[in-house]
């Protein structure tokens, strides 16, 4: 049992895949193995599966079927809202917050560098952007507003409704990074232009996401080749991934209220039993969050050695500190919210599941104290001094 | 990612904690770049009159491979003649754990140095005369302390706090 991990409690970083949707997919491997572009029966058979799936997808987004553009997940949706709202013309204005995961952020980077401009919106301490910035960023050449729905590292949740509204206002598309707010809180689609979604961050298989891209917003595809997804997206469709993208978006929908009422009692007890420790802290906002995220940092502890120690007690949760990217930098999303540096080393991220018992929480709480007392006995900082 | 043999001394390090008693200190790295080390010898003579590291232990603010390899060096360090401890360098360190991941070996590989460091203290407490190769090397790794601090200025700015264990 030493390799089991008994209690997880990273599902910010992926979930397991829920019994009903491994189920869903299963036939497509083997009995309905069609690719969607082919005549015959079998080839129609996945089609029919594919344009179901995109459709229940639409339906419980309350847009239409057309809008939703299948990807290999959303590292490549925020790729194509970016990139291919920028390769339309040789230069422009992008505008973008501090705080985005590495999907935006470094195709925001990329883009810098072909000459592009690059705005990159600052936060308050709780990992906000302001609208008002936004409104004021916007100039005659801006192209595109690339703000994440909900935070994945800290579960800030930002003001998208407002920032929509502005872009609308000034006729510049708007795309948000709604890959940890999907399924968990209410989207303002009417204001929204790009939306990227990921199946494995809601009990969806990995490899399988997809662009959400209103009617009329223009795009240059990344992907050529056979002209799949209307032109927008070229590659055979990952039929048994997008049918188990569909049922986890029927599932997280259906079960929305109560599931995300479940985590943010979790959420509302670990910030009170963790605080209870000395010199912690929590990053983040405490109350408009995303139900499933809570960050924490320890004093005079570094991150991943916390992590590999409540690794030790079997339970799985994760960092953005430094030492879990290849360098030196603490987390940009803590620095970006000005989080001291003798705490921003050692984050801990705990996320919360569908699956997520208290047992899980209970465990962790009394893993915690044991495991933060025995880093700070090793380590030549002392807290509080 | 990490050899067994790391995660054994991650899990139990050996020598842990501050010295009471010690000869001298050596302080390295920046709680900027996330890795602080503080190793402390004790130093005797020996019957033959040489200078012997009798003890070693250490405090450390690190990830996995910083506390191991400070596990690791103190082991290695201890009963060395100061001499055949200069010697010691954080390549011999990481190869003793069976290899380090390359991206750990420039942050989290500060052991060797943090002893070399201890003995210049001790050294120089003592009004030795340094060795060209010890007095190279803590050259050597003050400049690339100096080095870190420059690069990571923004953030000690933007982070709002003074990195400590740098004084």
């Amino acid at each position: 049992m030493a390799m089991n991990k008994n209690v997880y409690l990273d599902n910010s970083a992926t979930t397991p895949v829920a019994p009903e949707v491994l189920e869903a997919m299963i036939p497509f491997f083997q009995s309905r193995y069609g690719n969607a572009s082919s005549l015959h029966s079998e080839g129609r058979d996945a089609r029919r599966a594919v344009e179901e799936s995109r459709a229940l997808i639409a339906e419980h987004l309350k847009v239409h079927p057309s809008e939703i553009v299948f990807t290999s997940g959303a590292t490549e949706a925020d790729n194509l809202a970016l990139l291919g709202t920028a390769l339309r013309s040789t230069g422009g204005h992008l505008i973008t917050s501090r705080i985005e995961h590495d999907a935006v952020r470094h195709s925001a980077d990329w883009l810098a560098s072909r000459g592009y401009d690059v705005t990159l919106l600052e936060v308050d301490e709780f990992g906000r952007v302001s609208a008002d910035d936004v409104r004021e960023a916007i100039r005659p050449d801006t192209m595109l507003v690339s703000v994440m729905a909900g935070n994945n590292e800290v579960g800030t949740i930002q003001p998208i409704r407002a920032i929509g509204e502005i872009c609308r206002e000034r006729s510049v598309p708007f795309h948000t990074d709604a890959v940890q707010a999907y399924g968990k809180i209410e989207l303002p689609m009417d204001v929204i232009d790009m939306l990227s979604v990921s199946a494995h961050k809601l009990h969806g298989p990995k490899g399988v996401g997809f662009l959400y891209v209103r009617k009329g917003t223009k795009l240059t595809p990344l992907l050529h080749g056979g002209g799949h997804e209307h032109g927008r997206r070229s590659g055979t469709e990952n039929v048994p991934g997008i049918v188990g993208l569909g049922v986890a978006t029927q599932i997280a929908f259906e079960e929305r209220d109560r599931v995300t009422q479940r985590m943010e009692g979790f959420r509302e007890y670990l910030i009170q039993e963790v605080l209870k420790l000395p010199a912690t802290r929590l990053n983040g906002h405490p109350t408009e969050s995303l139900p499933h995220i809570a960050n924490f940092s320890f004093e005079a502890i570094e991150g991943e050695s916390l992590i590999m120690k409540l690794d030790e007690h079997h339970i799985a949760t994760s960092t953005g500190s430094a030492c879990s990217s290849p360098n030196l930098e603490p987390s940009h999303v803590l620095v970006a919210l000005g989080v001291p540096l003798s705490m921003a080393h050692g984050s801990l991220r705990v996320s919360t599941g569908r699956q997520t018992m208290q047992d899980d929480i209970d465990a962790l709480l009394k893993a915690l104290p044991i495991v933060v007392q025995e880093l700070r006995d090793m380590s030549p900082f002392k807290v509080g001094g | 990612m990490y050899t067994e043999k790391v995660i054994d001394h991650f899990r139990e390090p050996h020598n842990r904690g501050k010295m009471e008693n010690y000869s001298a200190v050596g302080k390295v790295g920046n709680i900027v770049c996330g890795d602080v080390m503080w190793l402390y010898i004790k130093v005797d003579k020996n019957d033959a009159g040489q200078d012997i590291i009798t003890d070693i232990s250490w405090e450390t603010f690190g990830c996995t491979a910083a506390i191991a390899t400070s596990s690791m060096v103190s082991d290695i360090g201890k009963g060395k003649t100061i001499e055949e401890a200069i010697a010691v360098t954080n390549q011999d360190v990481a190869s003793e754990l069976g290899g380090l991941p390359p991206i750990k070996m420039h942050c989290s590989a500060l052991a060797a140095d943090a002893l070399n460091e201890a003995i210049y203290a001790y050294l120089i407490q003592e009004k030795r005369s340094i060795p060209e190769a010890l007095q190279k090397r803590h050259d050597h790794i003050a400049k690339e302390m100096a080095q870190l601090e420059e690069r990571y200025a923004a953030f000690t700015e933007k982070g709002n706090s003074k990195p400590r264990g740098c004084e």
